[in-house]
């Protein structure tokens, strides 16, 4: 493997590492907010806890982000010189914004942390929370517009080599940006939801009784019924965006390949990359062209249109699908977890039910790597697209293998011992524990 | 001002205002494994954590927002500086992500783990150590430039006396700072134990701080002599600097004034920091980098100082807020809240 490898290998691996950090980090204050609000509003012991709880675990996995970050922030320039070259020059304007986010959300963190008792109107501590929260989604909306650059770069010219005509703005808000920031948000958001709930339904999976758990899963399920609509809808804009403005990256995830209109969707399949015929798939006719124009008649432009060595990677396809896939599991959960408990005809937290609503934690983080995954490497074999190509901005450094390895090694050991630490400090003190020193209290 | 000295002026600020809180956070680190092992801990432990808690994660952001605007105010850094320290760069970043993910595995999660301290108290060294490489680089004779390609150059900074004296340099300041800090902070708390054992720990730190300083000049004469001129050229800055630091040891020696020994503790760095950044301008890099040369486009510059501005009037009122509930709060301080 050559340098430009092994500096791709690292920055999967430190992105794809960090993105779990950081969806917990933008989607888990919006629900500690909700739940402490809750919790003053309803004089409600039971969202409190909820509230403290999930601060808890938050602070761990928030440190995790914090480092991560600061890896990746580092990496960018240790390993993409030639791009941040250019990128300092055109997007460094969000990424400054961004450190200005994450100053403002560790501040109030900070506080947030250590004030639960120290004010004697309630709503000061929870007020604390929406710093944190225009700081953490923030942080995202802004690194968002910098990854919208790479695929739709704008606000420069380039005049016999030289970068003139600069516009910070124009770059920063470019055609990608409010598909992509909406959906980097919203999946954020609904991932935090069914991860909570996730924690609850195993707790309930494992015997526990208490009501906590079940207003944990009925709070979380709510938020993720209408999180999961809102996250297709702009997932199907999203869609639309790169009909318009990055057909390539479309047409490699449908497997589309003559432009035209009537475009069928392709579910799955085969593909014989010599002939590009599909063997296995489903065909949804003319939804290819409903999906990215609206219109059944609408013209969808196909792979070969482009030079071949423009083509990204076509597996994307699965990524694709399967990021659909979960996208729509998201939705029935919810659905039918709600149905259940509005009909009363059945118990709602059946296991069944349950375990469907547990493995929703693990699938929508699946998710969330499916849809980087094929974002960037439906962006191949461009960093900018149409400026720079990937192996042009690499290092020149030959070491990029030992990083690679340091690395691995660093994650492993954080991943092994975040999860330990995680299980320990909520195996050790179950919420039934807590309420009753709480009653105590009260 | 023109932009490119704004710009510089700004993160050199930031600089050192990291300089400030990372030392503190990392002489801290240090201190509390030394009482973990010397069976101090109850002294000294508790004021020092109820300093860190709310605070470590701003402190990290201080460095962040370093490379972060160095980039974006000076483009041309990411090519000399981002290809040259790929491994030492990352090796810094080991020690910082090991180090804060286990302060916060420590503290939060499980308590009473000496192995979570130890790594938290050697990377506390370590990582100052690291960091301070790239002011020696800085100097110019470590880097080889080939066209497109930019060598780091191992073994000669590893021979040179100049860069052992400023890690001596960058260590001896780290548990200077901190202690100094630390001393005023076990006043507040009126912990007489944890104020006598700190104060201890101020006075004998001063006295390596100083001897490797002048070592750093010296050094620094034989590595560059170009720069040392300049720095002769300001020598009332580096002055001011050490009558800052004799006035701060007098007062901890006297046991007067412990909060104002500590702002003179950081009078005495701003001098000596902002005298060594000025003396080394116009150069980011010797022989490579100018500010003029390597300074990003006008707008970019200019949208830059707006976000800055902006930036600062959020910030400034919040992290007041931050130091007047945990640093400035006599109760917090002393554990009854
Ligand atoms: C829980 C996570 C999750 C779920 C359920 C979905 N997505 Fe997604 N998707 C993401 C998480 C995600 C993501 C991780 O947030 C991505 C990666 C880059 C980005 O902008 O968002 C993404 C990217 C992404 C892109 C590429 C955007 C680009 O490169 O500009 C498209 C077209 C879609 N998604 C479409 C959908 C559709 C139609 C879904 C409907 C069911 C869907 N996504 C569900
Ligand atoms: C956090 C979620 C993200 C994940 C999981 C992710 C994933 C990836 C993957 C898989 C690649 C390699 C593509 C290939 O070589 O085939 C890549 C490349 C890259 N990504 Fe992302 N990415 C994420 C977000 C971002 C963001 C927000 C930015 C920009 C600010 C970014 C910048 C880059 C760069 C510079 C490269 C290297 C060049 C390239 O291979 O295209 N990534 N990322
Ligand atoms: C190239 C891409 C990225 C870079 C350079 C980057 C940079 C950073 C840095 C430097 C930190 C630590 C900040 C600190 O010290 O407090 C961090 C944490 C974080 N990042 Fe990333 N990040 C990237 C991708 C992403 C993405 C794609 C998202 C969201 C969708 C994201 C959201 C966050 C969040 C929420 C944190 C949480 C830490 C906290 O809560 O303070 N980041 N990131």
């Amino acid at each position: 493997m050559g340098t430009v490898d092994w500096s791709r290998g690292l920055t999967e691996m430190t992105l794809a590492f960090h993105i779990l950090f950081a969806t917990i980090g933008v989607g888990v204050p919006v629900f500690i907010s909700v739940a402490e609000w809750m919790g003053i509003k309803k004089k409600d012991v039971h969202y409190s806890l909820m509230a403290r709880r999930w601060a808890r675990g938050f602070v761990i996995t928030v440190a995790v982000g914090v480092v991560t970050g600061t890896c990746i922030g580092l990496q960018l320039s240790l390993l993409w010189p030639e791009f941040m070259r250019v990128a300092g020059n055109v997007v460094s304007l969000p990424l400054f914004l961004e450190t200005f986010a994450f100053f403002f959300e560790a501040i109030f963190l900070g506080i947030y942390l250590y004030t639960w008792n120290r004010f004697s109107n309630p709503y000061i501590h929870w007020l604390l929370t929406i710093p944190i929260i225009i700081g953490s989604s923030g942080s995202a909306l802004f690194i968002t517009t910098v990854n919208a650059f790479m695929n739709t770069p704008q606000g420069f010219t380039i005049e016999s080599g030289k970068l003139t005509n600069i516009d910070p703005l124009a770059a920063m808000f470019n055609p990608a940006t409010p598909s992509k920031v909406a959906h980097v948000l919203s999946t954020a958001y609904l991932t935090a939801a069914f991860l909570l709930a996730m924690i609850a339904a195993f707790a309930m999976i494992r015997g526990r009784k208490d009501d906590y758990y079940r207003k944990s899963i009925r709070l979380n399920m709510t938020a993720g019924l209408i999180l999961a609509l809102v996250t297709i809808g702009v997932g199907d804009m999203a869609a639309r965006f790169l009909a318009e403005e990055q057909p390539e990256k479309l047409a490699a995830a449908e497997w589309h390949f003559e432009t035209g209109s009537r475009a069928p969707l392709v579910v799955g399949g085969r593909l014989n990359p010599e002939t590009q015929e599909i063997a296995g798939a489903i065909e949804i006719p003319w939804a290819l062209s409903l999906l990215a124009t609206h219109h059944p008649d609408g013209m969808v432009v196909g792979l070969n249109d482009f030079p071949k060595d423009e083509w990204p990677p076509l597996y994307v396809h699965y990524l694709f699908d399967s990021m659909v896939g979960i996208g729509f599991y998201l939705l029935a959960v919810p659905i039918l977890f709600l149905a259940m408990l509005w009909l009363k005809r059945w118990n709602a937290y059946n296991r069944w039910m349950l375990g469907g609503i547990l493995a929703g934690g693990p699938l929508s983080f699946l998710a969330i790597e499916l849809g980087w995954f094929y974002a960037e490497v439906g962006r191949q074999p461009w960093i900018i697209r149409g400026y720079l190509r990937v192996s042009d901005a690499a290092t020149t450094n030959t070491h990029v293998s030992i990083a690679f390895w340091l690395f691995a090694g660093l994650y492993a050991v954080l991943g092994i011992v975040c999860l330990f630490v995680l299980v320990r400090l909520f195996h050790n003190k179950p919420a039934e524990l807590e309420l009753e020193t709480h009653r105590i209290i009260l | 001002m023109s932009i490119e000295q704004l710009g510089i002026t700004v993160l050199w600020s930031f600089l050192y205002g990291y300089l400030i809180v990372a030392s503190i956070d990392f002489g801290a680190g240090f201190y509390a494994y030394y009482g973990r092992i010397s069976g101090t801990e109850t002294i000294i432990g508790p004021v020092i954590s109820r300093y860190l808690s709310p605070v470590w994660e701003v402190t990290n952001v201080f460095l962040v927002f370093f490379f972060v605007g160095i980039v974006g105010f000076f483009p041309e850094t990411a090519h000399y500086y981002g290809t040259a320290l790929l491994i030492p760069g990352s090796i810094a970043l080991l020690l910082l992500a090991i180090r804060g993910s286990f302060y916060a595995f420590a503290n939060y999660g499980v308590k009473k783990n000496s192995f979570y301290l130890l790594a938290y108290g050697t990377t506390g060294l370590l990582i100052p150590a690291a960091l301070s490489t790239v002011f020696t680089i800085s100097e110019g004779g470590f880097l080889a430039v080939r066209g497109n390609e930019v060598l780091l150059l191992m073994e000669e900074l590893f021979y040179s006396s100049y860069s052992w004296a400023v890690v001596l340099l960058a260590l001896s300041s780290v548990l200077f700072i901190s202690s100094t800090f630390l001393t005023y902070y076990a006043a507040r708390a009126q912990d007489a134990r944890a104020l006598e054992q700190m104060r201890r720990f101020a006075l004998w730190g001063g006295i390596p701080t100083i001897i490797s300083s002048l070592f750093v000049f010296v050094a620094l004469r034989n590595h560059n002599l170009e720069h040392f001129q300049r720095a002769l050229d300001i020598w009332w800055m580096f002055g001011l600097s050490l009558v800052s630091f004799v006035f701060a040891v007098w007062l901890i020696w006297k046991r007067k004034s412990y909060g104002i020994a500590f702002v003179i503790v950081m009078l005495q760095f701003a001098f000596a920091f902002y005298g060594y950044g000025l003396s080394h301008l116009p150069y980011l890099l010797y022989p490579y980098l100018t500010l003029y040369g390597g300074v990003t486009n006008p707008a970019m510059g200019r949208a830059l100082v707006i976000a800055f501005v902006a930036g600062f009037v959020l910030l400034v009122p919040s992290l007041v807020l931050l130091l007047r509930l945990f640093l400035f709060n006599a109760r917090y301080v002393k554990g009854d809240l």
